[in-house]
C-alpha cells in the first residue's frame, strides 16, 4: 500500500502533463510538436539503436569524467585552502574572478589549446563545476567545531588522520550540497561542450536533428536529457543519504528538542 | 610555605610554574592568568574553582598543551608540555560538541587508540572495560546524538579512560547535564579514579561539587588569576552523596570555600601569590601540601 502510494506520488505529476499534452496535441497538425504517441515512436526508434552506443555512452562518460575530476579537485583543493590561512588569503581574490567566467566562453578557448577532443569537453565540465563544490567544502572545512577541533588534538589525532575522521565528515554536509549544484551543472555544460565543433555526443545530435527538421527526434533527444538528470538525481540522492545519514539524524533529534 | 616557582616537587605529577596567559586583542591586552603555580602528585584528585571569569579554561587550555601560556611553564612527569601530551586526556564541558556525531559509539572510544596504532585485539579489550566502567555496554552500535546528554559525557568519559591517560583534565564536564545524572557522574569519577590510580584536575565553578569530589581544592582569584587558597579536603575516602553531604566537615569546608570564592569575586587577592594564610580552618594546608 505504501509503495503505491510512493509511486502515485512519483509518477501523479508526470501522468497529468502527459494527459494535458495529449489533450492538446489532439487532431492538430503542428510540425513543431509531435504527438505523445509519435513521440514515443520516434524515443525508441532513435535511440535503442546503434545511437545509444555511438551517442549516449560518450556523453555520459564524458559527463561522469568530468563531474567526479571536478568534485575529487573542489574538495582536495577546498580542504587545503579551508585549513591554510595563509593560502586562502592568497587564493580568494583568484578565485573569485575566475569563479565569475561563465564556462560557455572557455568553450572557443579551450578548443584552441586542446582541439576538437574528449579532453576538451571534460575540462569545460570541471572548470564549471569545480567551484560549487570547491566553495562549499571551504566553506565546510572552516566550520569545523572548535571543541570538536581541540578534542581530536587533544588525543593526538593530527595530519592525515585529522582530515579523515575530523575534517571531511565534518565537511560533508557543504561538500555534498556543492556536489548537488555541480550534477546538474555538468548536465548542462556536457550539452553545450557538444555543440560546438562536435561530430558526437547528445548536445551535437539534438542540434543536428533541429537543423535537419528531425522534431520529434530532436524532442525525443531533449527527453533523453531530462531522463538523465532525473537518474543523476537519484543516485545523488541515495549516495546522500548513506553519507549524511549521521547528518540528518542528528537534525531530527536537535528539530524535536 | 611558598613552593619555589622555578623548581617542580620532584614527585609532582603535574606542575604549572608561574603560568601567566596575556590575549592580545584589537581592544588591547587582557591578562586572563597573572601567575599561577601549583603541583599535582600522582594518582591526587584535586578540583580547581574560581568565580567565573577567573581563567579556568585559560588554564585548563595551557595545561593540555591546546594553547601555549605567554609566562611560565607547565610540566607533565618532569617534561615540558609544548603541545598535547600522549599522557593526558581532557574531558570538556560541551559533550555534544566532543564527541564525532558521524561515529557511533564504539568508534569514538576506539579512534584516539586506532590513531594510536593499537593492535585490534588491545582495543578491544580496551574500549569494552572503558565502556563498562562508565555503564555503557549496551548502546556501542548507538550515535551519540541519539543519547542523552548524561550519557553523552559518559562516552567522553570512556574515550577519556580507554586512552590510559596518566592526568585526566575535566573542564566542567557535568555543568550542563542535570543534577540527579550529575550526582551519578560524580560518584562515577570517584570510582574510576580510585579504580585507576589517575591523575585527576576538575574544574568546575560548583562549590559543592568540588568539596564532594576532591582530596584538595584550589581556590583561584578573579581575574587576573592567581591561587586565592589550596585546601586539603580531609573527608572520608568512601564518599556517598547522602552521608558524605550531611557530615559537618563537609558543611564546614564548603562554606569556607564559599567564603573564599564571595571574596575573591570582591577581588581580594591573597598577600602572595601561592600562599594562603588566611584559611580559618585548621584543615586549610595550602602549600605544605604541594612543597
Amino acid at each position: 500500500m505504501k509503495t503505491l502510494k510512493n509511486l502515485g506520488y512519483l509518477l501523479g505529476l508526470p501522468m497529468l502533463l502527459i494527459l494535458i499534452w495529449w489533450a492538446a496535441t489532439l487532431g492538430t497538425v503542428n510540425f513543431f510538436v509531435p504527438t505523445p504517441a509519435s513521440l514515443v515512436k520516434t524515443f525508441g526508434e532513435v535511440w535503442f539503436s546503434e545511437r545509444f552506443f555511438t551517442d549516449v555512452l560518450p556523453s555520459v562518460g564524458r559527463l561522469v569524467a568530468g563531474v567526479s575530476a571536478a568534485i575529487v579537485i573542489g574538495v582536495v583543493g577546498g580542504v587545503l585552502i579551508g585549513s591554510v590561512r595563509w593560502l586562502r588569503s592568497l587564493l580568494e581574490p583568484t578565485l573569485e574572478f575566475f569563479r565569475a567566467i561563465p564556462p560557455p566562453v572557455l568553450v572557443p578557448v579551450l578548443i584552441l589549446l586542446m582541439g576538437i577532443t574528449d579532453t576538451m569537453k571534460v575540462a569545460v565540465i570541471i572548470s564549471g563545476c569545480v567551484w560549487p563544490v570547491l566553495l562549499n567544502t571551504i566553506e565546510g572545512v572552516r566550520a569545523v567545531d572548535p571543541v570538536l577541533s581541540d578534542s581530536t588534538h587533544t588525543y593526538g589525532i593530527d595530519g592525515w588522520a585529522r582530515v579523515r575522521y575530523l575534517v571531511l565528515p565534518s565537511a560533508s554536509p557543504q561538500i555534498m550540497a556543492g556536489v548537488r549544484q555541480s550534477m546538474s551543472l555538468g548536465l548542462i555544460l556536457m550539452v553545450i561542450s557538444e555543440m560546438f565543433a562536435s561530430s558526437s555526443g547528445l548536445g551535437f545530435t539534438i542540434v543536428q536533428f533541429q537543423r535537419s527538421f528531425s522534431i520529434p527526434e530532436m524532442w525525443s533527444g531533449i527527453v533523453v536529457l531530462g531522463l538523465l538528470g532525473v537518474g543523476m538525481s537519484f543516485i545523488f540522492q541515495w549516495a546522500e543519504r548513506n553519507i549524511l545519514r549521521w547528518y540528518h539524524g542528528q537534525k531530527e533529534v536537535e528539530n524535536a528538542a | 610555605m611558598q613552593p619555589d616557582p622555578t623548581q617542580a616537587a620532584p614527585e609532582a605529577m603535574l606542575s604549572v610554574r608561574g603560568l601567566k596567559k596575556v590575549y592580545q586583542t584589537d581592544g588591547g591586552d587582557v591578562e586572563a592568568v597573572r601567575n599561577l603555580t601549583f603541583d599535582l602528585r600522582a594518582g591526587e584528585l584535586a578540583c580547581l574553582v574560581g568565580p567565573s571569569g577567573s581563567g579556568k579554561t585559560t588554564l585548563l587550555k595551557c595545561i593540555s598543551g591546546l594553547m601555549s601560556p605567554t609566562e611560565g611553564e607547565v610540566l607533565l612527569d618532569g617534561k615540558r608540555v609544548s603541545g598535547p601530551p600522549k599522557k593526558m586526556a581532557v574531558v570538556f564541558q560541551e559533550y555534544g560538541r566532543s564527541l564525532f556525531p558521524w561515529m557511533r559509539v564504539r568508534a569514538n572510544v576506539e579512534l584516539p587508540l586506532k590513531n594510536q596504532g593499537v593492535p585490534k585485539a588491545e582495543r578491544d579489550r580496551l574500549v569494552d572495560e572503558a565502556l563498562e566502567a562508565v555503564g555503557l555496554s549496551h548502546v556501542p552500535r548507538s550515535y551519540p546524538w541519539q543519547l542523552s546528554g548524561g550519557m553523552q559525557q559518559r562516552v567522553a568519559i570512556a574515550r577519556a579512560i580507554a586512552y590510559q591517560p596518566e592526568v585526566l583534565l575535566m573542564d566542567e564536564p557535568f555543568a550542563a547535564v542535570d543534577a540527579q545524572t550529575r550526582a551519578d557522574l560524580e560518584d562515577l569519577i570517584r570510582t574510576v579514579w580510585k579504580k585507576l590510580g589517575i591523575t585527576v584536575l576538575f574544574v568546575t565553578h560548583d562549590i559543592d561539587e568540588s568539596v564532594y569530589l576532591g582530596e584538595r581544592v584550589i581556590i583561584l582569584s578573579s581575574s587576573p588569576t592567581v591561587v586565592q587558597e589550596d585546601i586539603t579536603i580531609d573527608l572520608p575516602a568512601d564518599r556517598d552523596q547522602l552521608e558524605t553531604r550531611s557530615l559537618p566537615r563537609f558543611t564546614e569546608l564548603r562554606h569556607h570555600v564559599y567564603e573564599q570564592i564571595q571574596l575573591a569575586k570582591k577581588g581580594h587577592r591573597p598577600a602572595a601569590a601561592g600562599s594562603s594564610a588566611a584559611g580559618p580552618t585548621p584543615a586549610t594546608a595550602s602549600g605544605a601540601d604541594v612543597a
